[in-house]
């Protein structure tokens, strides 16, 4: 195997946990390419990701992407250092599919391989510069992280895979799971609901833009986890301090669109998105901001789908900067499943100089956050 | 010529076999079992050309079995296949997975004319598919594949893994009653028809069956 280059190390980084067929290629912390093949509209009409549906389009649209980032990047496999992979979590027939590609890679390019983790390769991206020294091309949002990992960084993850407040005291090696979703995922609530108010999949920007016409105040949905059993105090933490659930919130919005149905009235659609948003969004950032000051943590990273969610980013910042948090939110075409974020990750490995996986470990599709790679 | 076949459709198999090697084997590897194909197959093919001496460059072709078998098993194969093609810029063709079983059946002493490969097909199915010989050729396939019951089989011997499980309901060959498609016969059977001249598959799996997803009916109202 060639050994990689440890000050900018040309990485290609694949993903395939959902339904975001993605490859991306980074030098060091900058990006070349991020090309992402979505089977997003073959849902639509099931109302949610369907894995197997999902794992035939990886299967026809690695290659094709594939080339397509190698082009855009301008770059040949042969020139590439390492290869990256999402290993876990995620769907396990889906992982399957770019984790056997990612291997046949290293196979016939004898490039060392490294099975990382989705979760922090959201946070990983955080950290790549714009493609080409234009501030806000790429990740050159102002206020990115810039190519360095802060001190005292969190990461709060929303999308429709998963919910979760990270701390990252290393991004290749030391990474802490402070709370996460105990049922449905933020973006997995938003389709449901979007469901039973009939607006269509995927369920986010529908409900999102339906909000802004709507009354959030005009109906009180519950906060899941909320009362104090599950808070505790700081010194006391409860079981859930925090942590999410929004199985109730949904059941919630079900019987409150049934009620208006059995009085025979007009189902006030637009007040119920907002006021669902809003239990949504404000229990995400209380309990996050909570988190991170409890933590000790002052630099806060939002990623994940949910990220484009107007009212969460709105929201987020508001509470992080009340309570003194410095926020950063990439640019929405990263924050969304991609194989960037992935070899992102995947060249922070390399510089950092840990060994790469090899070929013989398995996709695991509940990886916790604290194996980075495997 | 030589050709790097790879089967997952059951268990994890990789084959270099070649037209100028002895039995045209060069080199190959199976699994026992049928779950171990993202652990197993890249780590068996490494080993397959390094202990061959051989490298991406030398291989001619790739082959890959597309099923039908399990959906999660089988992509592992053509993606890995699909995938190594792209990289060496070789040719991927496909071929049919039951046809592995099909030669070694035509090549085996108790071949009958007409006979019917199976596999498991999980949920109490089968794969199945029904194949002609005639001396000194290859077999033909004459119907398939399909998926179904192993009770509805044509009433011809049943060889294959898929004949084992339901012997009550087919007429299972002893000799093949656990026997699964491999990419050594995938290979050889791709070899041959090469060689005679004839169109292989392309790498298109062969699902045989559609994503179990259910589109949701419309919400019952409370009224
Ligand atoms: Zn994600």
């Amino acid at each position: 195997m060639n050994r990689p280059e440890r000050n900018a190390p040309l990485v290609l980084g694949i993903e395939s946990s959902c339904d975001e067929t993605g490859v991306g290629v980074v030098r060091g912390t900058r990006l070349l390419a991020n090309t992402v093949s979505s089977s997003m509209d073959e849902h639509v009409r099931f109302g949610g990701v369907i894995p197997e549906i999902a794992s035939r389009a990886h299967l026809d649209a690695f290659v094709p992407t594939l080339r397509e980032a190698v082009a855009a990047a301008d770059v040949t496999l042969d020139e590439v250092d390492a290869i990256a992979v999402t290993s876990g979590p995620g769907l396990a027939g889906a992982l399957m599919v770019g984790v056997c590609a990612a291997k046949a890679l290293a196979v016939a390019t004898g490039k060392p391989l490294y099975a990382i983790n989705h979760l922090v390769a959201h946070v990983g991206v955080g950290l790549l510069e714009p493609a080409d020294g234009a501030t806000g091309a790429a990740a050159g949002v102002p206020g990115g992280l810039a190519g360095s990992l802060p001190e005292n960084l969190g990461a709060l993850l929303v999308s429709g895979g998963h919910t979760e407040i990270l701390r990252i005291r290393s991004i290749t090696d030391d990474v802490e799971l402070l709370g996460s979703t105990i049922d449905d995922a933020a973006g997995e609530a938003y389709d449901k609901v979007a469901r039973l108010l009939g607006l269509g999949y995927p369920g986010g920007p529908a409900i999102d833009k339906l909000a802004r016409t709507g009354n959030a105040k005009s109906i009180r949905f519950p906060r899941g986890l909320t009362q104090p059993k599950y808070m505790g105090t700081a010194e006391e933490p409860g079981p859930h301090r925090y942590d999410w659930s929004f199985s109730g919130l949904k059941t919630a919005v079900a019987r409150c669109v049934e009620q208006f149905e059995a009085r025979g009235e007009e189902v006030p659609v637009a007040d119920i998105a907002a006021a669902f948003q809003e239990a949504v969004v404000d229990v995400i950032t209380a309990k996050a901001v909570l988190a991170c000051r409890e933590n000790g943590i002052t630099e806060l990273l939002l990623g994940g789908g949910v990220a484009a969610n107007s009212r969460l980013r709105q929201l987020t910042e508001q509470r992080c900067s009340a309570a003194g948090i410095r926020l950063t939110v990439p640019p929405l075409s990263l924050c969304t499943d991609n194989g960037a974020m992935v070899a992102a990750l995947g060249a922070q490995l390399v510089m950092s100089g840990t060994a790469p996986s090899g070929i013989g470990f398995a996709p695991d599709s509940s990886m916790p956050v604290t194996v980075v790679s495997a | 010529m030589l050709i790097l076949a790879i089967d997952t459709s059951a268990v994890a198999s990789a084959a270099l076999v070649s037209d100028d090697s002895l039995e045209s084997v060069v080199g190959s590897f199976a699994t026992a079992d049928t779950r171990s194909h993202a652990e197993v197959l890249a780590p068996g093919i490494e080993q397959l050309l390094s202990g061959a001496g051989l490298r991406g460059a030398d291989v001619d072709a790739i082959v890959t079995g597309v099923g039908p078998g399990p959906f999660t098993g089988l992509r592992s194969g053509i993606v890995t296949a699909r995938s190594l093609a792209f990289v060496w810029q070789k040719p991927l063709y496909g071929l049919m997975s039951l046809d592995a079983i099909a030669l070694e059946v035509a090549e085996s002493t108790e071949a009958a004319a007409e006979f019917i490969v199976a596999t498991d097909a999980r949920r109490k199915e089968v794969y199945w598919a029904r194949y002609a010989l005639t001396a000194g050729q290859l077999p033909q396939l004459v119907d398939g594949p399909h998926v179904g019951f192993a009770a509805g089989l044509p009433h011809l011997p049943v060889y294959g893994a898929g004949a084992g499980l339901y012997p009550d309901d087919v007429r299972a060959v002893p000799e093949f009653a656990s026997r699964q498609p491999e990419a050594v016969s995938l290979g050889q059977f791709a070899l041959a028809r090469l060689a005679a001249g004839e169109q292989l598959l392309d790498s298109t799996p062969l699902y045989l069956r559609e994503s179990d997803a259910q589109v949701p009916g419309p919400r019952k109202r409370a009224l």
